[in-house]
């Protein structure tokens, strides 16, 4: 029903109705729903994913909608600074992202436009990641890529091959481009992605995190409807296991935290290459 | 005070290792007269920032006179050589520090630093910065080359306005081609320089081309090991498989002289993109044959560009421009022609029109500051009716179920028969009414200077409800599937829910005159705080915001991803509706209030100047423009055959769609 009718049908015939903030309806909010992986892999002797969930409910009067923080980096760079690199560059966002915009949420319910927009929190924080990085792991690199949900939709910022999806029920979509020279070279037309799959640089980037100077940022943002999921996930899985699979394993299984055990099942079964990390959310249904 | 021998000779390699004799010493050297240490003297004075401070002494012989500019791993100094007692010998001394942590890796550097540096020194060309001399220090390296005065072409670019003449960028480019020839015929092996790009050409005070930098730099970022790599958007794809010939100059050159006349930075683009950006997109004017060249010289398959720097020298020499000619235009044709436009009809009112037309079933509705709504028939401009209210009208009317809405500055809303204008019922207001009525579910919808949004019932006129805003109400209200969306003039805009809840409130810094626009996303409005912002439209949260010159009362529209809307500082924006980035932006000579109409792949407005200006909602390109005798500060109505549009000229104007 659309909701002017509800709206309209308060309509007192005799006296104009004066409309004030009204005590708060007693229904259940939607919850954040998210589950995470990371895992080292078949091949690779440590794991230099890092993986990072926030996710904050409130039930209340003014409440603050459903919020969620998804950050995935994928580190690289010997003697094990890679590790350290994405552990960094993941805590450094986080910190940026939830002072920015979740905390000063708290305060005060109306929003101003004093504050920083998020499109900017995020391009800042990772920008700040890539700062930190550079200057105290320099010699290594990591991407990033994260994803503030709000409600229903997403706002992603990203630099590197790490990527994001959103599965409906018509299937996958990617929604990130991945800064690496292969994808590039596919855009313009010199490889196929078939042969980009199998290109002996497949994996080099031309934009990374530790790279530092400025860095270009890229940023979405996404309607995830009722019941569609998010997905995050680094190379080690996307690399290795189709969208078809992937799909079907999301829909398939009994929940969240399953699902993203079974990709990372898949990837292994697939040689587990890599480093593997899925972060999975789904929209709250109805 | 023992001024130092000028004739003391003293080996590069000497410099590096051991001391010079404390008498040699000039008297403001400082500190310790020890033996070989190379250590900087106790009373140095320190680094600020990490860099060196005027003052500081680089083995014992290097006086810092200045910093020229900074780099990411790398600075560069203004340096005086002490050696030379009796005048000022000047330098430029470059300090590289590495990243890299691992102690192989850094010495493995420091060897590659020291081999290129001494075949450096070796060369000799005028388009090549001389190699006085190289050493490392604690950890970092240095070093000392012939200083420049004069400016980098990247400075050269950012500092003219307009665009660089092809002549001397032509010039320039074969300058570099003959030092790239030099380098690349060195025995044994050829030198490939790797960096080419504007701020590695200087230029000196007589004009004439000095590459600097060769690249050392780079291999100070080499230590990183896995699959990182920066972009230098100057680079061809195999360059990045580590691969450097000759040709990966060639490539460079060529994306250095696409940036030079297109004044746009490849690094600001995906890599390998040049094919998509044409260089006469942004500079027509250059000539087809230099075209030509850019393009051979960027192809992606080195085989496919010119063999050799000579190759290229000898192409760019044959161009017109390079003989002093100027070429023609790219494709010989004049600019855009702008179509010529005449109204289809238009119809005198007796006051200013300022706000928008309503079309609805072949009729155009408009009221005026002549307190009249007016009806006309929206193929001929044929006078049907006309109703006087008390008050200049401002607001548009909405057309629903028959009626007329339109609000007056008489503080009523009128509702009138939209066939013959006879009035149905009138709804008073206790102030002025700017806002436009929106119509649905048997109410319309509206504000008030009042402070109040008002629903009321469109058969009785009786008010239903009404919601108490913190300013006056002047923006329209946008009815959403799950909200009302509307503004004040305190600068706050509201989210009303389905239980009459405010469900968010966000607050811009000025008013919100305009009218929201809601997608599934977000709500995007404009503030006289300059900034369009783009809120989440389920929470408010403020997703982006996009700052203009001047304030916004235009109301965006949206449409193919992009957010169209005017500002006071006379420009129409196409702003990203997902990251509010700037698409494109048309300029005119007054400010856009009006608000901008979206039809058929085309965005019609209006500005203060004057005109009536279509334009190509993916690209921003004029289409056409019409010129009125008043400003324009209505948002023009579109159907598909014509665009409906009121001036201060006291006209009505159809135009064709």
């Amino acid at each position: 029903m659309h909701f002017l009718r509800r709206l309209i049908g308060r309509e007192n015939p005799s006296a104009q109705t004066e409309i004030q903030d009204g005590s708060g309806s007693s229904s259940e909010r939607p919850r954040m729903d998210v589950g995470w992986v990371t895992d080292a892999g078949k091949v690779r002797d440590h794991n230099e994913d890092a993986a990072l969930v926030i996710t904050a409910a409130h039930d209340a009067r003014q409440a603050h909608p459903p919020f969620g923080l998804l950050v995935l980096a994928d580190g690289m760079g010997g003697h094990r600074a890679g590790e350290v690199a994405s552990s960094l560059a993941a805590r450094v966002a986080a910190h940026h992202i939830t002072r920015r915009s979740y905390l000063p949420s708290l305060l005060g319910p109306e929003q101003d436009a004093r504050r920083p927009a998020l499109t900017e929190v995020l391009i800042d924080a990772v920008q700040a990641a890539n700062q930190t990085v550079s200057e105290e792991v320099p010699g290594s690199g990591t991407t990033l890529i994260c994803a503030l949900v709000l409600e229903t939709q997403a706002y992603i910022a990203h630099v590197g091959d790490s990527r994001a999806y959103v599965i409906t029920e018509d299937g996958m979509k990617q929604i990130t481009h991945d800064h690496s020279i292969v994808d590039r070279l596919v855009d313009t037309g010199q490889l196929t992605p078939e042969e980009a799959a199998e290109h002996p640089q497949k994996n080099v980037l031309y934009r990374a995190i530790g790279q530092g100077g400025a860095l270009d940022v890229d940023t979405h943002v996404h309607k995830v409807g009722a019941g569609d999921y998010l997905l995050l996930c680094s190379d080690g899985l996307w690399g290795l296991v189709s969208e078809t699979t992937m799909v079907d394993l999301i829909r398939e299984a009994p929940s969240l935290q399953e699902a993203c055990r079974q990709l990372v099942t898949a990837a292994n079964d697939a040689g587990g290459s890599d480093n593997i990390t899925a972060i999975l959310w789904r929209s709250p249904l109805g | 005070m023992t001024p130092t021998d000028p004739l003391e000779t003293h080996k590069i390699e000497d410099i590096r290792s051991s001391s010079v004799g404390a008498d040699a010493r000039e008297p403001t050297a400082l500190g310790s007269s020890e033996g070989s240490k190379v250590e900087r003297p106790v009373e140095q004075p320190s680094r600020i920032d990490g860099r060196l401070p005027p003052g500081f002494l680089l083995q014992d012989r290097y006086r810092i006179l200045s910093v020229l500019a900074i780099g990411g791993m790398s600075a560069v100094y203004k340096g005086q050589d002490l050696r030379f007692s009796k005048v000022k010998r000047v330098c430029a001394i470059k300090e590289m520090t590495s990243s890299a942590t691992d102690p192989d890796v850094r010495q493995m550097i420091l060897r590659n630093f020291e081999r290129e540096t001494n075949i450096l020194a070796t060369l000799n060309h005028p388009g090549i910065v001389q190699v006085y001399d190289c050493f490392t220090e604690g950890d970092r390296s240095y070093l000392v080359l012939e200083y420049v005065p004069g400016k980098d072409l990247e400075a050269m670019l950012e500092q003219t306005r307009g665009f660089l003449s092809e002549e001397k960028v032509v010039s320039w480019a074969i300058q570099i081609c003959e030092v790239l020839s030099y380098l690349h015929s060195q025995e044994p092996r050829p030198i490939v320089f790797r960096d080419i790009k504007p701020s590695n050409v200087m230029l000196d005070d007589f004009g004439r081309v000095k590459l600097i930098d060769f690249g050392i730099a780079k291999m100070f970022q080499s230590g990183k090991r896995g699959t990182m790599i920066g972009t230098e958007g100057y680079s061809p794809p195999e360059q990045y498989r580590g691969m450097a010939d000759p040709r990966v100059d060639i490539y460079a050159l060529g994306a250095t002289i696409h940036h030079l006349v297109s004044k746009r930075d490849p690094r600001l683009e995906p890599p390998f993109s040049f094919h998509q950006r044409p260089i006469h997109e942004t500079n027509p004017s250059v000539s087809r044959e230099l075209l030509e060249v850019v393009q051979r010289a960027l192809e992606y398959e080195a085989n496919d560009r010119y063999g050799s720097a000579d190759e290229m020298k000898r192409a760019l020499t044959s161009l017109r421009s390079a003989r002093g000619g100027m070429g023609t235009d790219a494709f010989g044709a004049p600019a855009v022609v702008r179509g010529e436009i005449t109204p289809q009809w238009r119809f005198a009112l007796e006051d200013e029109i300022r706000s928008s037309p309503a079309v609805h079933g072949g009729t155009v509705y408009v009221g005026a500051y002549d307190h009249n709504l007016y009806a006309l028939t929206a193929d001929t401009g044929e006078f049907l009716w006309k109703y006087a209210t008390d008050g200049g009208i401002a607001s548009s009317p909405c057309v629903y179920e028959g009626m007329v809405f339109v609000g007056s500055t008489d503080k009523v809303l009128y509702a009138v028969d939209a066939s013959d204008g006879r009035i149905r019922w009138t709804c008073p207001t206790g102030g002025k009414v700017w806002s436009s009525p929106q119509a649905a579910f048997h109410h319309v919808f509206f504000g008030s200077d009042d402070r109040h949004l008002y629903a009321v019932n469109v058969e009785s006129g009786r008010v239903a409800w009404r919601f108490e805003a913190d300013g006056q109400v002047r923006s329209s209200p946008h009815l959403g599937d799950e909200a009302i969306y509307v503004g004040c003039e305190a600068g706050v805009v509201y989210a009303v829910d389905t239980g009459g809840e405010i469900r968010w409130r966000f607050r811009a810094r000025r008013a919100v005159t305009s009218s929201p626009a809601v997608t599934d996303e977000m709500v995007y409005i404009g503030a006289q705080d300059r900034y369009v912002y783009g809120l989440d439209v389920r929470s408010g949260w403020l997703a982006w915001r996009y700052r203009t010159d001047g304030p916004v009362i235009s109301s965006p529209a949206v449409g193919k991803g992009i957010v169209f809307v005017g500002s006071a500082d006379s420009h129409l924006y196409g702003l990203d509706a997902e990251t509010g980035r700037l698409v494109w932006r048309y300029g005119t000579d007054g400010q856009v209030t009006s608000s901008p109409a979206l039809s058929g792949g085309r965005v019609y407005f209006g500005s203060v100047d004057g005109g009536v200006y279509c334009v190509e909602a993916e690209t921003g390109n004029l289409l056409w423009r019409y010129q009125t005798d008043g400003p324009v500060t209505s948002s023009p109505a579109a159907t598909e055959e014509r665009v409906y549009v009121g001036s201060c000229d006291r006209y009505l104007y159809a135009l064709p769609g």
